[in-house]
């Protein structure tokens, strides 16, 4: 028996996908240059997320870091957010955020059916096993709150 | 107080049989709580005494004439009886409060605003609990009063030396101490900064939420001034904490709240205070609660402290030698006096997955900075995972979490 199925239970919160950039983010350094810049902070556990933004010049979301300490479920969304947001407008990262909290929170995903979001979100959908963690749906859920701080020109924030 | 028999060994299995919520299952898989750091579980003792409480003899206590209040009057005054035994304290110089932070917050508001004066010190250490740091902090800011925090070695032991040299130049009023760290498990030299503060004219305020659960407290032969604790983290109720203070000190201390049970009389130009102890307690007490404390301390001193010293010790000895082999566990501190507690990183995995692992094989610890952020930085982390014993914990539980922390390993490697 391997250690993964050891705790096979548990392959609903850490799937393949979460452990692979909880471990080896893509997107974990802060940007040479960016427009816009938000803390997050989850004082309960001591989770800290700071996420870069760079905007195109028609003011999409070109690219986006973070530097985060966290557990493997606040890194690995960090980096899958940043991965969805990349060419979007502010108004779509927004409103993929709403359809993100509602997936993390419930399970179930009610904009999947908007065309705009379906695929992002199927991206994000891995993440979706927190929630039957409630203790950490804040984990998931921290780096969008700084993101949409920083959208918002906003310093700092925390979740929820 | 001292007809209480103690037991000559500690059986682990009848002390468990007295707890019902051990043989919950939870996930699927026996329970195995090791956060009693946090807050320990209940005997039926105390459940027992609360719900008889509610079911036999209750009402309000101090005011009324009738039979039902007398008896929960003295039910209720009992528990102060068996504080201040506990303590070697006299019932006088026992102050109910909400918890240990209330405790420490009304020698913070009494002592520190109403006796101390601006340009003293207070000391405390840099293995205190957030509770112990804040009241301190927000006097500094409101009084002028400095605060100075003595360091603690590599080992997590407080530096003795940095320590009396922070009372040097006699400016400290007030030392405010951990008697045990919740994160290292240290037990502090209690005698000994009790007498370098007196013989630097400072009081002494010992934090004793971790130590009084596992050790005998004797403020006697302590000689501190203050010595707070709470009473869910001594197999009691929450919402019940215990103030010891010498009946000088608490005669010299304004109030802390104002309001019913705290006075001599009022009329709208002044109010006298009433004698102490119940200056300090305005408005109806935790009642149930202090009766349920009360059963927790005849509990705990049946068992008998050198019993459960001798069990925790084994324990923690067990524990460092079964985790300490693990490879990428590192645990925080190797204090020479050290108790059940025991605060890990594990190489590769957050705490908080770590927490969440262990939780899915029934294993309950607490992950995050356990309301110590300086001492976490102190030490270089972010977060830490914490195991910590109780009467009820066994050898057995202790080799589940050893086993399972491998795997989690594996399973983020």
């Amino acid at each position: 028996m391997t250690a993964q199925d050891d705790f096979a239970d548990l392959r609903d919160l850490y799937q393949e996908v979460i452990l692979d950039h909880g471990r080896r983010p893509r997107h974990g350094k802060r940007l040479a240059a960016f427009d816009a810049t938000a803390k997050g902070d989850n004082p309960m556990c001591g989770d800290r997320v700071q996420v870069f933004v760079r905007y195109d010049p028609d003011g999409t979301i070109a690219e986006t870091g973070f530097e985060a300490r966290g557990c493997a479920i606040s890194v690995a969304s960090a980096d899958l957010m940043a991965e969805t947001v990349a060419g979007r407008s502010t108004s779509d990262a927004r409103a993929l955020f709403e359809a993100f909290r509602e997936l993390a929170r419930t399970g179930a995903c009610p904009d999947c059916g908007n065309a705009a979001l379906a695929e992002p979100l199927e991206r994000l959908q891995p993440l979706s096993g927190v929630h039957e963690y409630p203790s950490r749906v804040k984990c998931a859920t921290l780096p969008w709150h700084a993101l949409i701080a920083a959208l918002d020109g906003a310093k700092e924030t925390s979740s929820e | 107080m001292d007809t209480i028999t103690t037991f000559p060994n500690l059986d682990v299995a009848r002390i468990r049989a007295d707890f019902p919520i051990l043989s919950q299952t939870v996930r699927g898989k026996k329970l195995v709580f090791l956060d009693s750091a946090a807050s320990a579980q209940k005997p039926r003792a105390v459940i027992e005494a609360m719900r008889a409480a509610m079911e036999t003899q209750y009402a309000n206590v101090h005011r009324g004439l009738h039979w039902m209040s007398e008896r929960t009057t003295d039910a209720y005054e009992a528990a102060r009886d068996a504080a201040a035994g506990l303590m070697n304290a006299d019932r006088e110089e026992i102050v109910f409060t909400r918890n240990s932070t209330e405790a420490i917050n009304l020698v913070a508001h009494s002592y520190g605003r109403g006796v101390m004066r601006p340009g003293q010190a207070v000391v405390i250490s840099a293995m205190e609990h957030h509770s112990n740091i804040v009241p301190w902090q927000m006097l500094r800011d409101e009084r002028g009063i400095e605060l100075r925090v003595a360091p603690v070695t590599d080992a997590g032991e407080l530096d003795m030396a940095a320590f009396e040299a922070l009372l040097a130049d006699g400016k400290v009023g007030l030392v405010a101490i951990t008697h045990m760290s919740n994160v290292l498990g240290t037990y502090t030299p209690a005698e000994r900064i009790v007498r370098a503060a007196h013989a630097a004219g400072a009081k002494v305020l010992l934090d004793g939420s971790q130590a009084i659960v596992h050790r005998r407290v004797d403020v006697r032969a302590l000689d501190c001034d203050f010595y707070a604790w709470t009473g869910h983290k001594l197999y009691g109720p929450t919402g019940i904490g215990v103030l010891y203070a010498r009946r000088e000190l608490l005669e010299a201390m304004p109030p802390f709240l104002g309001g019913g049970d705290m006075i001599s009389s009022v009329t709208y130009e002044r109010s006298t205070w009433a004698a102490v102890p119940h200056k300090f307690e305005a408005g109806t007490p935790a009642i149930l609660e202090g009766i349920g404390l009360k059963a927790a301390i005849d509990y705990v001193r049946a068992i008998g402290y050198p019993a459960i010293a001798a069990h925790e010790q084994a324990l923690t000895d067990h524990a460092l030698a079964r985790l300490s082999p693990i490879q990428g566990v590192r645990i925080l501190g190797r204090a020479q006096d050290r108790g059940g507690v025991i605060s890990f990183t594990l190489d590769g995995a957050h705490a908080h997955d770590v927490a969440t692992l262990l939780d899915r094989q029934g294993i309950a610890v607490r992950a995050g900075h356990h309301c110590a952020e300086p001492l976490m930085r102190r030490f270089g982390v972010d977060s830490t995972a914490r195991a910590s014993f109780g009467v009820y914990t066994t050898p057995e539980e202790i080799d589940a979490l050893a086993d399972t922390l491998a795997r989690v390993r594996a399973f983020f490697a």
